[in-house]
């Protein structure tokens, strides 16, 4: 036993002490708490792989069973394979990171405690679900940080807007998380199991027993979920919005760990989606449309965590269509860089939003490079390793996707090689209007202290090391040898696409800074069109959620509730009321009534029984 | 001398004692509905309670069971105690209300 319970045991912990006693905690107390959780978890991790390498086969400890009823037999399981590995380093990792950064984000917060308890439940949910060994198990995770996605979203809890961004990713979720439990069931009804090794085996073992049919609809609805956790087209809509949470949970769940569960979970049912090409084919479409479309929303964009929100949700879609095109490691190794790439834009953007008080319009920015220095050489690490710049982790990553692509059809290549242009044009456009040019607020702008720059050169490092953590290799047992034939031509073209976007960025936001503007008035309509993120929300709004409401108020309300059901209820009572004002007429109070009640009720009884022969 | 108990079962038939049974009952029982003092009321419960007492003991003569013996001696205790309480209440209504007539003590209703 190595005691992999404890992995989320110590942050749980953590969520009991600060969630109970927090309040009347100092602060340095929660702190300890909090981080010291997150600390523990991750040497723990550390200690258990060191103990399990080379971690050829998954190594998997069984607590309890947790439902048997007819053929449904469901343990309480977790598991630990090379897949998951990576995963929990991620996670703990980038999760330590974080939590550190948020000592000094939010040290003039309100609900201090509150924050870091809802931070340490979410870690604890991300490594259930990271950890578990059968679906059901991963959907406690997957709810679990759905929950926490919702309350740290609406964290300042007093502001209307974050409270409907929260009430939105709840929402949208149910949707996506409907298609998962579908999944699920049909799982369960098709190979009588829930547990990976289970379902996985039997599909290798008797591939050509199964209807592919079943097997297709299994991944697509298993899609639909991840389409929702992982913002994809068409359930991406609440990740743009999630930016109303503090910057430091939009880093850690909506950046780095909980957006990319999607991702790992349709990884971890390679061996089901290798079975179905279809499903595939729309994994990668998703994935590519995806990518393409928040990647232009995000160009158009001025505030600063929209732009790194969009380009999330673009990045998410890289690995979906790594995903697609079977290059299942290349997308566990994008996960890997995109956390640290984009934690650090995150906790950058976080930094300069702090210096500015508040402030997160692109407009009111600007020249802020010698004002806030560290800041602006992290932020800049970061974005040289989201464009894809040679030799930094978003390059290594991208590549193996792109080349991946390619290997399955060239158009997806393309595109996706101009879509890396169109990251690197916004990230580069985020970095220039905000450092470059000079200051147009009224702020007073200083630096972070060290408690949050200290987390960033971490990251920075490792946004532009990372890349050299050979993760398709270190995966290759568990997906196969997937190696695209590796093209110095196809490298050096989305190379050069992503250099491409960097000086358009150059030439629009330095070199000629009226340029944009004249694009913009002369694309007029098309950019007003991106401008409105395509007007998405407002069409959901009229074909989905306004049809819905009206009708609940119509008829749901007006009828079904007012009417039959309470009808029904006070119907209910009325009836008693009316039997009870019959029934008192015989509580008179006189002795000699009730006695001849009783005489009289007796005489009956037994003339009825003597009429009907009932008694012998 | 002849044995007592066979005489008296060979020549007086069940119904008989039966018979009686009912008629001090319902002599109980109209006594109850009919007279208004409480004390009066008081004498027809115990009447119905030994008429049925007899009723018992009649069919545990005739089955030689001994099950009817039981059941009027627990009648009889219970009778015992019931007469105790009821005679301590209708000490208390005459003192409250100075009257034993049974439709003056009516209040107890909604």
């Amino acid at each position: 036993m190595h005691h992999l319970w404890l992995i989320p045991a110590f942050p749980l912990a953590g969520f009991l002490v600060n969630g109970i006693a927090g309040r009347k905690l100092p602060k340095a107390l929660v702190n300890t708490f909090a981080i010291g959780s997150v600390l523990l978890s991750f040497l723990w991790v550390l200690k258990v792989l060191a103990d399990l390498q080379p971690l050829e086969a998954a190594y998997t400890e069984h607590y309890f069973t947790w439902i048997r009823s007819g053929f449904v037999n469901v343990g309480f399981d977790f598991m630990v394979d090379r897949l998951t590995a990576v995963m929990l380093l991620v996670v703990t990792g980038i999760g330590l990171i974080i939590h550190i950064y948020s000592i000094g984000y939010m040290a003039h917060e309100h609900g201090y405690d509150r924050f870091f308890a809802f931070l340490n439940l979410f870690m604890f949910f991300m490594l259930v679900l990271v950890l578990a060994a059968n679906y059901l198990v991963l959907f406690i995770g997957w709810e679990g940080v759905g929950l926490c996605s919702y309350l740290l979203i609406g964290f300042y809890y007093l502001k209307k807007s974050a409270t409907d961004a929260g009430k939105k990713a709840f929402v949208v979720n149910r949707v996506g998380d409907l298609g998962f439990s579908l999944g699920m069931f049909l799982t369960l009804l098709t190979f009588g199991s829930l547990d990976f090794a289970a379902v996985f085996g039997k599909a290798q073992a008797e591939a050509s027993a199964l209807n592919p049919q079943t097997v297709t609809l299994i991944c697509l609805l298993l899609l639909v979920g991840a389409t929702g956790k992982s913002a994809q087209v068409p359930l991406y809509v609440w990740l743009p919005d999630a930016m109303e949470g503090p910057t430091p949970v939009s880093a850690l769940i909506h950046a780095a760990t909980m957006v990319t569960a999607g991702v790992y979970m349709v990884a971890r049912s390679a061996p089901l989606y290798n079975l179905s090409p279809a499903a595939m084919e729309v994994v990668a479409i998703v994935g590519l449309i995806t990518a393409v479309l928040s990647a232009t929303i995000g160009m158009t964009q001025y505030d600063i965590k929209k732009v790194f929100a969009y380009s999330t949700v673009s990045q998410l879609g890289y690995m979906f269509l790594a995903l697609g095109v079977g290059a299942y490691s290349a997308a566990v190794f994008h996960i890997m860089t995109h956390a640290f790439f984009k934690a650090l834009l995150f906790l950058g953007a976080g930094s300069v939003i702090h210096a500015l008080s508040g402030e997160q319009d692109l407009r009111m920015m600007g020249g802020l490079r010698s004002k806030i220095p560290v800041t602006f050489t992290v932020l800049l690490a970061a974005a040289v390793a989201i464009a894809g710049v040679p030799p930094f982790s978003g390059f290594h990553s991208k590549d193996a996707i792109l080349l991946a692509a390619h290997a399955h059809a060239p158009w997806m290549f393309w595109v996706g090689v101009a879509t890396a242009a169109m990251t690197a044009f916004y990230v580069f456009r985020a970095i220039f209007l905000c450092f470059f040019g000079t200051y147009r607020g009224d702020a007073h702008p200083h630096e972070s202290p060290l408690v949050m720059t200290l987390p960033l050169g971490v990251l920075a490092l490792l946004s532009l090391a990372g890349g050299y953590f050979n993760v398709p290799h270190y995966l290759a047992p568990l997906f196969g040898g997937e190696h695209a034939p590796h093209d110095e031509t196809l490298v050096a073209a989305s190379v050069a696409a992503g250099l491409a976007g960097i000086g358009v960025a150059w030439l629009f936001y330095v070199a000629a800074p009226g340029l944009p503007e004249r694009l913009s008035q002369m694309l007029g309509g098309l950019y007003r069109l991106v401008y409105n993120k395509y007007y998405v929300d407002e069409i959901y709004d009229a074909v989905i959620v306004h049809p819905i409401r009206d009708g609940s108020r119509a008829l749901l309300w007006g009828v079904v509730d007012a009417r039959l059901v309470d009808g029904a209820v006070n119907g209910a009572g009325a009836l008693a009321r009316a039997a009870g004002a019959g029934l008192r007429q015989m509580q008179s109070g006189y002795i000699r009534r009730y006695a001849a009640w009783v005489v009289l009720g007796s005489v009956a009884i037994v003339a009825a029984a003597a009429f009907w022969g009932g008694m012998r | 001398m002849p044995d007592l108990t066979h005489l008296l079962a060979a020549q007086v038939p069940l119904s008989w004692y039966l018979i009686l049974s009912v008629i001090l009952f319902v002599i109980g029982a109209a006594g109850f509905l009919i007279r208004r003092n409480i004390i009066t009321v008081f004498m027809c419960i115990e009447l119905m309670l030994n008429a049925v007492n007899l009723s018992f003991l009649s069919f545990s003569h005739q089955l030689k069971n001994l099950d009817g013996h039981i059941y009027s001696f627990f009648v009889m205790v219970v009778a015992a105690a019931e007469a105790a309480v009821g005679l301590a209440i209708i000490l208390t209504v005459f003192k409250n209300r100075a009257t034993l007539e049974i439709d003056e003590v009516s209040s107890l209703k909604l």
